[in-house]
């Protein structure tokens, strides 16, 4: 597991982290920025890095941006958004072929950190304002991004649950920011919030590859510098318990129903029993061998997806099934027989013993690439903790079963949403 | 066993034909955790029309026989496989596409006797007519699945315009209408006459010892009984060179509009070194139409037909081939006929420079050392060329070679009115 080690230095304004290896053809530059979801924010941080990675001071077209990776020998450069916890996350991803691999020897590693360096912090600006033509043309296309969720039903009865269930909470905001704030942006007011984000925000690269860690700091240190800072952190509030079950169901024209379902694990990442929860996950609904999995699909034969995942940041398991429209009741039911088994107890060391296996087995490949291995180490980030990978391991594989019969039973069930067709309502 | 280096990207791969037919290839991947393998036959869901072994007539099988024959091969008198996988710490899967169904697993440790369960669990069906029945719910899930789903709905309706005859048309899952008619008898049938091991491709990516492994591999193939297999006989009905359809509209419950627009391949009985040049020359060709740097690229998404959902993409197998671009939009005619312009403009001889096209290659070159960083591409498309008789590690070589010349003789041959088509997802009123 050499590969994570990971040497972690203070820049100004940012931590570095350089994982030396030699595994791959490519380097791969992680830029990720943090702050907290909020309402007001949500829509123009959703925005801003489509526009920096529009076009830049030095290419100021799209067209001139592009040619100039395709000539680095097609690096890539790509952003994602994400939600973790109640903190709203910006990822920027530049991958660059090493020229060892080349008979040309232009010295890509640095021709890529300059370009990133030219994207975060060189925008097609004029005066105060961002360009105009590239904030319209990235306001249209995040419009139809936020509608297009509507059109991909799995995704779209994902966000509903998390809608309902986290109604009040800035995690029920959506990753792509709302669509009635996109006509509220302008140049001028999404170059203010640039300009407060580089200098609020909890940043971090991530630098992968065969590369040497002097010469990445060296790099760092000439082409990356910001303000120093002290990141916002997000007081989490207590969430108020609901008396029921909340059951949502709403009509679409669809053939197949979408049935979701969230839970409060009441655990988060940094927890001391975490492992247990990822455990429980596991035997619960992460893999085909789950409780779930047998059950709604082999057993009864009701669906072909059916599988529950964790939001370690915020505390939520979500169940996620494609079933028939009729099967809604038979399905919710055979669903909750398995949390109550688990609260019980009712499962074997064996399925134990294989579900330890198998995420071990999955935390290392995740760590085979660059960008599974960034999402792991980027946990302690978001956690402000420090947990290394062998840790993770252990104290997984020391995990009793005890100890997950403890975890099952703070588990709550909170809301049941289903996306059902229009000819299911008699 | 045979050794083929790869200097330049610092490969080593390693082969060998066993007597039964079945063909293995290692790639030791150092550094790396996980161990990859596929293991893969040359059946899809086009084959659908074929004499089965020890017969003489050529019979035609139920849409979506291979993908259900997939699902049932898991499935053992003692339980299911992915139980088996588990325990030893892999997660195992699989997929059938048009021409291929493969089976694989990764792992980070107990490879051995991963590969032992994945080669035994390929080999040793058991079907019955009570589990068939069972799979018929599951599938049905499937197939229901993808019928909401637009992007689906909508790549196969444009294949369904562009082919007449030829059953790449036919959804892979088969309709709930279709799978009703499998039987055991029909599944053993199938796997009887596509699972020999002459007609498989065995490959193993990982931090793997390829002696070891390939000694484990023959031993394993040794102990079983293989009688030599006979030439498949498949059949598939003339195809005309026009598509059958120019356009399709279909209705849905969408907010936003889709359009794809397509070309029927030209040359679809090329294999080895001649479909990679061509494949190659279109992927090249369709990046300097339609890349992000393109100036047709810019001009759609200024106008606001194009957001970041657009793509293209070509497709060639023996027998079928198709191009085709496209995504979400708000305005799918006018994205149709924009889109249909700029092709024929490079039909016409457009002016593509030579900057332009070495840097289209770079950016391919490029493209395949990333993908090359991915054991699941390697195993994939390894398989995928070495069934049509190319080398996946020529791809940079055959890059290199093409030139303006090819580009516009391409253009000028493949692109053209009666092999064109248009497919829409339109918001149901």
């Amino acid at each position: 597991m050499d590969s994570t080690a990971e040497k972690i230095t203070t820049m100004q304004g940012y931590k570095l982290h350089v994982i030396e290896t030699d595994k791959y053809k490519t380097n791969t530059f992680v830029w990720k920025m943090k702050a907290p979801l909020t309402k007001e924010g949500v829509t123009k941080r959703a925005l801003l890095p489509h526009v920096l990675q529009s076009s830049s001071a030095n290419y100021p077209t799209t067209t001139a941006l592009r040619s100039y990776l395709d000539e680095l020998y097609g690096a890539t450069l790509f952003i994602d958004l994400a939600k973790k916890g109640e903190y709203h996350i910006i990822s920027f991803t530049l991958e660059i072929a090493n020229e060892k691999f080349l008979s040309d020897p232009t010295p890509l590693l640095k021709k890529g950190f300059e370009l990133l360096s030219e994207v975060l912090t060189k925008p097609n600006v004029s005066g105060n304002a961002f360009d105009q033509e590239t904030v319209n043309k990235e306001k249209r296309t995040l419009k139809q991004r936020i509608q297009s969720v509507y059109d991909d039903k799995m995704r779209y009865s994902n966000v509903r649950l998390l809608q309902e269930m986290c109604k009040g909470e800035p995690y029920a905001l959506q990753v792509n920011g709302e669509a009635e704030d996109v006509d509220t942006i302008t140049p001028e007011n999404l170059y203010e919030y640039f300009k407060k984000a580089f200098s609020e925000d909890e940043m971090d690269l991530y630098v992968i590859g065969d590369v040497k860690e002097e010469e990445v700091k060296s790099l760092a240190e000439n082409l990356l510098k910001f303000e120093d800072r002290t990141p916002k952190k997000v007081v989490t509030t207590e969430i108020p318990k609901k008396d029921q079950v909340n059951e949502i169901k709403e009509e679409q024209d669809v053939k197949q129903g979408k049935l979701n379902v969230g839970y409060r694990t009441n655990i988060v990442y940094g927890d001391s029993d975490y492992f247990a929860l990822q455990l429980f996950n596991g035997i619960f609904g992460g893999f085909s061998h789950s409780k779930l999995f047998i059950n709604v699909r082999e057993k009864a034969s009701l669906a072909y997806y059916v599988s529950s995942r964790l939001e370690s940041h915020k505390g939520l398991m979500m169940v996620m099934s494609g079933i028939d429209l009729k099967n809604y009741d038979q399905a919710v039911g055979i669903i909750r027989d398995q949390l109550e088994a688990m609260q019980k107890g009712d499962f074997t060391d064996q399925e134990l013993i294989q579900t330890k296996a198998v995420i071990r087995n999955q935390i290392l490949e995740t760590i085979d690439t660059s960008r599974g291995l960034t999402e792991i180490l980027y946990h302690n980030v978001v956690a402000a903790k420090d947990i290394k990978l062998e840790q993770w391991i252990n104290d997984m594989e020391k995990t009793t079963k005890e100890e997950i019969v403890a975890v099952a039973n703070k588990i709550e069930l909170d809301t049941i949403y289903f996306l059902t067709g229009t000819e299911a309502v008699k | 066993m045979e050794k083929i280096n790869f200097d330049q990207l610092q490969e080593e791969l390693y082969h060998e034909k066993l007597a039964n037919g079945l063909n293995v290839y290692i790639l030791p991947k150092k550094g790396f955790n996980k161990t990859y393998a596929t293991f893969t036959t040359k059946y899809g869901s086009v084959d659908n029309n074929f004499v089965p072994l020890g017969k003489e007539e050529y019979v035609k099988v139920p849409d979506g026989i291979a993908h259900f024959l997939e699902h049932k091969l898991f499935e053992k008198e003692d339980g299911d496989v992915f139980q088996q996988f588990s325990k030893q710490g892999a997660s195992a899967n699989a997929f059938t596409s048009f021409t291929r169904t493969a089976y694989l697993f990764s792992s980070t440790s107990d490879v051995e006797k991963n590969l032992e369960t994945l080669v035994d669990f390929v080999q040793d069906p058991y079907f019955s007519e009570k589990t068939v029945e069972k799979e018929k719910g599951i599938i049905g899930q499937e197939i229901t699945m993808y019928d909401d789903n637009p992007d689906w709905r909508l790549y196969f309706g444009l294949i369904q315009n562009l082919y007449q005859n030829h059953p790449v048309k036919i959804d892979i899952a088969g309709t709930i209408e279709s799978i009703s008619h499998i039987t055991k008898d029909l599944l053993y049938e199938c796997y009887n006459t596509f699972y020999h091991p002459s007609n498989m491709l065995l490959f193993i990516v990982g931090p793997v010892d390829p002696k070891k492994f390939m000694d484990q591999v023959r031993e394993n193939q040794a102990k079983k009984n293989y009688k030599e297999m006979p030439e498949i006989k498949r059949k598939f009905e003339d195809e005309p060179l026009q598509t059958g359809q120019p356009k399709q509209v279909l209705e849905m419950n969408v907010q936003t509009s889709k359009c794809l627009i397509g070309m029927k391949a030209l040359h679809v009985d090329q294999t080895g070194p001649e479909l990679l040049k061509n494949e190659l020359t279109m992927n090249v060709l369709l990046d300097l139409l339609f890349g992000k740097s393109s100036e047709n690229y810019n001009q759609l998404y200024n106008e606001g037909l194009i957001d970041e959902t657009f793509s293209y993409d070509y497709t060639q197998e023996q027998g079928f081939g198709f191009a085709m671009v496209g995504g979400d939009t708000e305005n799918p005619d006018k994205l149709a006929d924009e889109l249909k312009n700029m092709l024929f403009q490079a039909k016409n001889g457009t002016t593509f420079t030579e900057e332009q096209l070495d840097r289209a290659k770079k950016k391919k070159i490029g493209a395949f050392l990333r993908a090359v960083n991915s054991p699941e591409y390697i195993a994939n498309q390894f398989t995928r060329y070495a069934f049509n008789d190319m080398n996946l590690f020529d791809v940079v070589p055959t890059l290199e070679k093409i030139t303006m010349n090819d580009i516009k003789t391409m253009a000028s041959e493949v692109i053209s009115e009666e092999r064109f088509s248009v497919c829409q997802v339109i918001p149901k009123k």
